[in-house]
């Protein structure tokens, strides 16, 4: 994985000064919090119901088990034991103190990591795909792009006071598992007829209000022109997305208003007109990143791992979890170990200090020190032998991290909701524990398959409930939370929005009526075929039935 | 309001002419975008150093008939959080404006070296700010990752420094 030279350390810390600077300004009352507000935005700190909320970066999702120690090492000192991974691949604390952030800081500093532009109306932390380097569907690994555009977007000068947010997904697999088409700017990896491989890029995809499937503005970008190309787009949004209404601010907004055809034009006339003079730089920079991710050593290893299987049949609880944790890998004898933070009850996403140190000593001592955090808010131990594999959920299981639920209903994405967020209008937690303790039982899961559950405590989206096979939003009806439901939505390269059932439910009903949902799809359905297959198949109206007619 | 140029406050010698006003036969005067272009026959002959004040919702690129004769160019930020007048030097400087550039309205110290580095090069600021904030705000950072913006001495590019050599540098053209 990446490691900074001196320039990204000296950078780091730089900016940790100067963040230093102005926390002390803004409490010695110099600058207004109106003019703090940007400021800390863009270090990560939030304002929050109770307390400031602090995100730290973790770019596209990989640390290494150090950086995974010290995050629990923040957890415990300057937070209360925990934090939270979110649906950017980020951790965030939620219990943190103005007066202590600047060290925290320096604590990440240390172990060359930072909170940069997680917050704010400017192009945060870049995402990709969480079995990137590894999963065996792969063209080649998204992350020396990621980073190089994680370093080209650090504290742009131009691009830090943008109409509104900016979030960038990168896929290196035909199967797409970073939701690029539902991001700002995705970008999606091709391999030409030559073999050459170059990027398809997608603009104005987007969750919130308004969600919206992104439109393609290039088929196929050679690699050196991206960093060109994106600063085309940018200017091109951030002189003409709109200022006036920031529900209205985002780039999709502006694709739409404008029109694919004529935002394309727009793009190619600012691209055509400054030209990059040359790319040399670029390249040999990218070159100089992908160095860093070039492939661990693995063992020659056969596909069968007697030891693994052994272990299966004697243990119907392991056989279980290998069955619905384990991913395949790009080479024999290796496997990706998806690592759910979704326990029976749980909060989705949380983890303690010391299942953080858990992790970090698995992935030392099983995964080539490298772990990843997924957009679905789980962990991932990319590179596991086969036959080291029982020992690893032994550790798991001994610390509450061996849920065998993963892509499954106790899977969920949830968003901290109206327990934490200032803008939430309705708990989120609540709810996907309830419907977690519903489904408790994983053989029940495993009947209805393959599943995404989405719940998002207001129209922000956060829990990416557009997009879940099943969505649940929170609103607020007269004091009273009541939950909206969505079904067919999915974040794939066969991106779609989901479709509003009828009118919402209170949140003691949900998880029944998830539970008729899917009894449905379970009567409904076709052999093998998956609930978002049926769904699509035959549309909201057996399931409206179900909900809807008895009542 | 004060005039910050070259980290220190100096006088301002420019004469903003309200719609209307008659020119004078000489000195620095700056006029808006519209009078420039309607009054261009007129103002083609004025002896004097020209500006002129843009809108940030006005399009750099119609300024190219008159960009030559520019000495000065005033672009607005009508709040800190509206980020338009960036692209908008980023893209004079990318089409080649050498004379002065410079920034007012609601600015804050925390932006002025994203400012600089933009292009801009004057900066007509609040006076609630101290002096040595705007100057202290001037040097936080030493580096930057991005290319082929203005770096003044003390200030360096990543990739640049990191690549030496395998590219010919060009900076960007600059009045600073």
């Amino acid at each position: 994985m990446y490691r900074y030279d001196e320039f990204d350390h000296k950078f780091v810390s730089e900016r940790t000064a100067q963040f230093r600077d102005q926390a002390a300004r803004r409490l010695s009352g110099e600058i207004s919090e109106e003019e703090f507000r940007p400021l800390r935005l863009m270090n990560g700190l939030y304002l929050q119901l109770h307390a400031y909320m602090l995100r730290v970066a973790i770019p596209y999702g990989t640390l290494s088990g150090k950086q995974m120690r010290q995050l629990a090492y923040i957890a415990d000192k300057y937070d209360r034991g925990y934090g939270h991974f979110t649906t950017r691949q980020n951790i965030q604390y939620n219990w943190i103190k103005l007066e202590d952030t600047a060290d925290i800081l320096q604590a990440l500093a240390d172990v060359e990591m930072h909170a940069i532009q997680t917050s704010g109306n400017c192009i945060r932390n870049v995402t990709t795909d969480h079995w990137a380097g590894a999963a065996a569907d792969e063209i080649s690994d998204p992350r020396p792009i990621a980073e190089l555009i994680r370093q080209w977007s650090s504290l742009h000068p131009e691009f830090s006071f943008l109409p509104r947010k900016f979030k960038v997904a990168i896929t290196g697999a035909p199967h797409d598992r970073a939701a690029v088409k539902v991001h700002d700017i995705g970008l999606r990896m091709h391999k030409n007829d030559l073999g050459v491989t170059g990027w398809e890029v997608l603009v104005g995809g987007g969750q919130g209000r308004t969600p919206m499937i992104a439109v393609t503005v290039r088929d196929f970008l050679p690699e050196r022109e991206v960093i060109a190309y994106l600063e085309a787009i940018m200017r091109v949004y951030n002189l003409y997305g709109r200022r006036d209404n920031k529900y209205k601010a985002r780039v999709k907004i502006l694709v739409h208003e404008l029109g694919a055809e004529k935002f394309k034009a727009e793009v190619e006339a600012e691209y055509a007109r400054h030209p990059a003079q040359s790319t040399e730089v670029e390249t040999r920079e990218l070159a100089r990143i992908a160095a860093y991710f070039s492939a661990p050593v693995f063992e020659k290893l056969s596909r069968f791992a007697p030891h693994f299987e052994n272990s299966k049949l004697s243990n119907p609880e392991f056989a279980r979890w290998a069955k619905n944790n384990l991913a395949a890998h790009h080479t024999d004898g290796y496997t990706i170990a998806n690592v759910s933070l979704k326990p029976e009850g749980g909060i989705p996403g949380d983890a303690t200090g010391d299942q953080m140190r858990v992790l970090a000593h698995l992935a030392e001592r099983y995964s080539f020190d490298e772990l990843r955090v997924s957009h679905a808010q789980n962990i991932v131990l990319a590179h596991v032998k086969l036959e080291d594999v029982f020992q690893v959920w032994e550790a798991l299981k001994a610390s509450g991290m061996a849920a065998a639920n993963y892509g499954l209903a106790g899977d969920i994405i949830a968003c901290p909701g109206l327990d934490y967020c200032a803008l939430a209008t309705a708990r989120s937690i609540p709810v996907a524990q309830a419907i977690s303790r519903k489904f408790a039982d994983v053989a029940i899961q495993e009947k209805y398959g393959p599943l995404k559950i989405n719940i998002s405590g207001c129209i922000n989206a956060c829990g990416h409930h557009h997009v879940g096979h099943i969505g649940i939003l929170g609103l607020d009806k007269k004091g009273e939370e009541f939950y909206q439901i969505t079904l067919g939505g999915s974040s794939t390269e066969s991106a779609s929005i989901g479709t509003i059932l009828g009118p919402g439910f209170a949140a003691h009903e949900v998880p029944d009526a998830i539970e008729k949902i899917l009894n449905t799809y379970v009567s409904l359905r076709s052999g093998g075929e998956e609930f978002l297959h049926t769904y699509r198949r035959l549309g909201p109206a057996p399931f409206k039935e179900a909900l809807y007619a008895a009542a | 309001m004060p005039l910050l140029k070259y980290n220190n406050f100096v006088a301002d010698q420019w004469l903003y002419l309200e719609t209307g006003v008659p020119r004078p036969d000489g000195g620095k005067i700056i006029v808006g975008f519209d009078r420039l272009a309607t009054e261009w026959d007129d103002l083609a002959r004025f002896s004097g150093e020209l500006g002129v004040k843009l809108s940030n919702t006005d399009k750099v690129e119609t300024l190219a008939p008159f960009i030559s004769r520019l000495a000065l160019i005033i672009l607005t930020f009508p709040s800190f959080t509206d980020g338009r007048a960036y692209s908008l030097a980023r893209g004079l400087r990318l089409d080649g404006y050498r004379g002065e550039l410079r920034a007012e309205g609601n600015l804050l110290p925390d932006q002025l070296q994203y400012m600089r580095q933009v292009g801009f090069d004057s900066f007509e600021v609040s006076d609630r700010f101290p002096l040595q904030s705007w100057q202290a705000a001037a040097n936080h950072m030493s580096l930057a990752y991005q290319r082929g913006l203005y770096r003044p001495a003390g200030e360096a590019e990543v990739w640049s420094v990191r690549h030496q050599g395998f590219e010919p540098w060009e900076e960007q053209p600059h009045a600073g």
